[in-house]
């Protein structure tokens, strides 16, 4: 009836994952309690889990992104503990619960938090830097979502029903094979990246669509923002490695569950298979990650010092040949694996001709800094920043290219510190300068600077002191994944590895400090203009928050730095603009049709890791009857009068217009 | 089209050179429709390619069992790939009904289409339940785990495309030729034809490859 699930599967024996299960699950239950009590279900329900607008959504991967940041950076502080303390004895925690959480921490930083900050940036300003209405895809978008939702959801179940991969993030075979795994953990990480995956995947058809075939009139494609072209590169990129990762976990769930034999050590199957198909997809994986990241940047960078970005065209070509190149060098990360001088070779170089694309965007970013006139706003502060940690990551990892220092270094600590080093300084710095860039954007108000800055700060000196130990036990021999050791020389990095990250976990506190602050003077940080950094692009062209409908009108764009042009010749101010006549605008409607399927593949996927299949079929036929359901309503959009359209409009004009005028008296 | 080519608009761009094409604003509902389906079949193909990959990495590793030339029925192969471009065929057929609204040419068209893929369908499975009766299932030996999941992953394909084009059949008889659901009609059309590309792979790599060795 229940498979292979019954009591033994709760860890009763282990009190660390328990207790902190039982603390989760008040916390949910209380905020669900509060949400229902206080009778905002509904609110909740139509505004925002039903909600098919792009803003809406982007909010929610954020907010998703950010709540995994804390579970993968709690299983983060633990491991350091771990290694200051587990000096010839065995720590505080027993080795399968480590191997847990190193496995548990790389999934979850990758796919759970990495994956949705961007994925949600891309959705909240992507949309309106094209000066469009939506994405291409509105309801597609929401399944993509709270798919997303659902694979993060299966991996915290394991935290308390039974266990997850012990294997490491990519559940390398034969370690991941049922002779070697047989417990549910592999399971647990398969089944949650694939259908996460599924999520992912439509995310990346959204938004190429969206870039491609939905950008406003006038805006060519050299004159699209760079976050435009970081983000076409990097959904490029995920519809065309993200099926790789479907096909090859399928494959490893084919063995795992019916005994085919992909990866088996017996019968022909072949592993480095699938080393070769994991890192296909691993490596523009990384690109997929950080190519927004650089975007972010090279619209914060050129807002911030009150210039247009540097050398635009190289910038897109900067984007484009990474975009490329990242598909060729999947092979360095088996350099040892016996595949030849020659192969190591010529995948060594490749290795290296990257750093020549990001070389040019790192002295384009540095190009519009000179002569400007630089504002140290927060988000300005997460770019420099990141210039500096992310030149340190990036000559490591040419280190790394070279195959015979691969040798030495690989599967080492220096490697775990080479790719913190831009996974951190590229992707999460990123991350936070968006962050804190666009949520006047979002919700109307600015965030409290001097947190802000504070939690810079705190990050930046706390990630150089957690993770420069990092390289430096790495050459002196240590490896990764490590449970204790013996090696008296290790030791001070360890702790002072440690201390690092107790300054990072200071980092985030003012994080979390800085959203509490800034709500509660939300008044007082108010943005009415809708263009609190003096910016370039279109989605400073609106108001903050922007309506449903984005724009009144269809943005006419005549040039680069759309916005930025229009300011120039004061159109927005101009007569012209209350000549025009204001017209009904269709928008999609609210759509449960996202939750409902994500609630069948929660339903689905459980099933399928703990061999229900009676279940199994009920979440199938669920989630197809869903989309039938959803393909046979007859009104999908509703429609906005004139009038309404007009009076939204005129509001946020009036304020524009006031402050101009208030500029103009100064 | 209308695609302008001015000079005026381009003197705000400070890289301009030469004439600049105006962009004319976001394309209409079919054509972006058509075009975030096409992406998804890309996707998809990508994805038939990792299996293909496999089937050419695991096709020599019979571990003792069959090789591909003992248990491919050449006849069998043709019946089904006769099957297949002839639903193509039908499905084109229906496609340009849609166009047309003409009703029973389009149920016609795809019931002939429905048919021709259950006859394929059956056919496979009667081929793979034969071959795990002889004790050639899928996890005999790596070739014939590759083999059993290429070919049974375009089966699946398949199956889906059936169950996806009753439903059409159904919306159509509900709701008639509406904007959305000849949308569908389209993309379902286009699903279809891919999976014919996918099978003209699957026939040459598998079948005939497998028959020769």
């Amino acid at each position: 009836m229940l498979g292979k699930l019954d009591w033994s599967a709760i860890p009763f024996d282990q009190p660390i994952p328990l207790v902190a299960g039982a603390i989760v699950l008040v916390a949910i239950l209380g905020v669900l309690a509060w949400v229902v009590v206080k009778g905002h279900l509904p609110y909740l329900w139509h505004e925002w889990i039903t909600s098919v607008d792009h803003k809406r959504i982007g909010v929610m991967y954020i907010l998703l992104a950010s709540v995994m940041l804390l579970r993968g950076g709690s299983d983060a502080i633990m491991m350091r503990i771990q290694q200051a303390v587990a000096y010839q004895s065995q720590g505080y925690l027993p080795p399968e619960h480590y191997n847990q959480i190193f496995s548990a921490h790389g999934t979850i930083m990758i796919f759970f938090v990495a994956m949705p900050f961007v994925i949600g940036l891309m959705n909240l300003v992507v949309p309106l830097q094209l000066g469009v209405r939506d994405v291409a895809f509105p309801t597609l978008n929401s399944v993509g979502f709270w798919l997303t939702a659902t694979g993060a959801l299966l991996v915290n179940m394991s935290l308390v029903i039974g266990e997850f991969a012990r294997t490491g993030w990519l559940a390398f075979p034969p370690l991941s094979e049922l002779s070697y795994s047989p417990g549910v953990g592999v399971d647990y990480y398969a089944w949650s990246l694939q259908i996460s995956g599924v999520g992912t995947l439509v995310a990346g058809i959204n938004l190429v669509t969206t870039v491609l075939k939905l950008r406003t009139k006038g805006m060519n494609y050299l004159r699209m923002p760079m976050f435009c072209w970081t983000t076409l590169a990097s959904n490029l990129l995920i519809v065309a490695a993200f099926p790789i990762l479907t096909a090859t976990l399928a494959m490893l769930l084919l063995d795992r569950y019916l005994g085919f034999h992909f990866f088996t050590n017996e019968a022909g199957g072949n592993v480095m298979m699938f080393m070769n198909l994991i890192w296909a997809w691993g490596h523009p994986e990384v690109y997929i990650l950080v190519l927004p990241a650089f975007g972010i940047f090279s619209e914060v960078v050129s807002t911030f010092s009150g210039k247009a970005l540097f050398g635009y065209r190289s910038m897109v070509l900067a984007t484009m040949a990474i975009c490329v190149i990242s598909f060729m060098v999947w092979l360095h990360h088996f350099f040892t694996m016996g595949a030849g001088p020659d192969v190591n070779a010529i995948f060594g170089i490749a290795s290296m001709i990257i750093a020549i694309p990001t070389g040019v965007k790192i002295y384009n970013w540095l190009f519009t800094m000179y002569g400007g006139r630089i504002r140290f706003a927060t988000p300005m502060l997460w770019s420099v920043g990141f210039m500096v940690t992310f030149i340190i990551g990036g000559l490591t990892g040419v280190l790394l290219a070279v195959p015979p220092a691969d040798f030495v270094l690989h599967n080492s600590m220096f490697l775990v510190a080479h790719f913190h080093n831009v996974i951190i300084g590229g992707v999460l710095f990123g991350a936070f300068a968006g962050f804190e860039y666009w949520f006047p954007k979002a919700f109307g108000f600015r965030l409290d600077e001097r947190w802000g800055k504070a939690a810079f700060w705190f990050t930046f000196v706390g990630f150089f002191v957690t993770f420069m130990p990092l390289y430096i036990v790495g050459m002196l021999g240590m490896t990764r994944r490590m449970q204790h050791y013996d090696v008296a020389a290790w030791r001070p990095w360890m702790i002072v590895a440690a201390i690092g990250m107790a300054v990072l976990t200071i980092g985030v506190i003012c994080q979390i400090v800085q959203l509490v602050v800034s709500i509660r003077n939300r008044e007082a940080l108010r943005d009415r203009t809708g263009d609190p950094w003096d910016g370039r692009s279109l989605e400073w062209a609106t108001s903050s928050p922007p309506p449903v409908f984005n724009f009144a009108f269809n943005p006419d764009v005549r040039g680069e730095d759309a916005y930025w042009d229009m300011k120039a010749r004061a159109q927005q101010q101009s007569l012209e603009h209350d000549k025009r006549e204001y017209r009904d605008i269709e928008m999609p409607r609210n759509s449960p049709t996202g939750f409902v399927c994500a609630f069948f593949a929660t339903i689905m996927g459980f099933a399928l890791i703990w061999h229900i299949w009676w279940m199994v079929i009920l979440g199938g036929l669920g989630a197809w009857a869903t989309f039938v359901v959803f393909a046979w309503r007859d009104h999908d959009e509703y429609v906005i009068p004139a009038e309404e359209v007009a009076a939204v409009d005129r509001v946020n004009l009036e304020e524009r217009r006031s402050l101009v005028s208030m500029a103009g008296t100064v | 089209m209308a695609m302008i080519a001015t000079a005026g608009h381009a003197q705000a761009d400070p890289h301009h050179i030469g004439v600049v094409i105006e962009h004319p604003g976001p394309a209409p509902k079919r054509i972006v429709t058509a075009y975030g389906f096409w992406i998804f079949l890309l996707s998809d193909i990508v994805m038939f390619s990792c299996f293909f990959a496999a089937y050419a990495v695991l096709a020599g590793q019979t571990a003792g069992g069959p090789k591909g030339s003992e248990i491919f029925e050449q006849r069998n192969v043709a019946i089904e790939t006769v099957c297949l471009l002839l639903s193509s065929f039908t499905c084109g057929m229906a496609s340009i009904a849609a166009d047309m609204r003409n009703r029973f040419w389009f149920y016609l068209g795809m019931s002939v289409t429905c048919a021709l893929g259950l006859i394929f369908l059956a056919i496979e499975f009667r081929e793979f339940a034969d071959l795990v009766a002889r004790g050639f299932g899928p996890s005999r030996s790596a070739f014939l785990t590759a083999f059993f999941s290429l070919v049974g992953c375009h089966g699946l394909h398949v199956s889906a495309g059936v169950l996806w084009l009753l439903t059409m059949m159904a919306q159509v008889f509900a709701k008639g030729f509406r904007a959305d659901v000849l949308r569908r009609v389209m993309c379902f059309a286009l699903f279809w034809h891919a999976l014919d590309i996918v099978w003209v792979g699957v026939f040459s790599v598998v079948y005939l490859l497998g028959s020769g060795a």
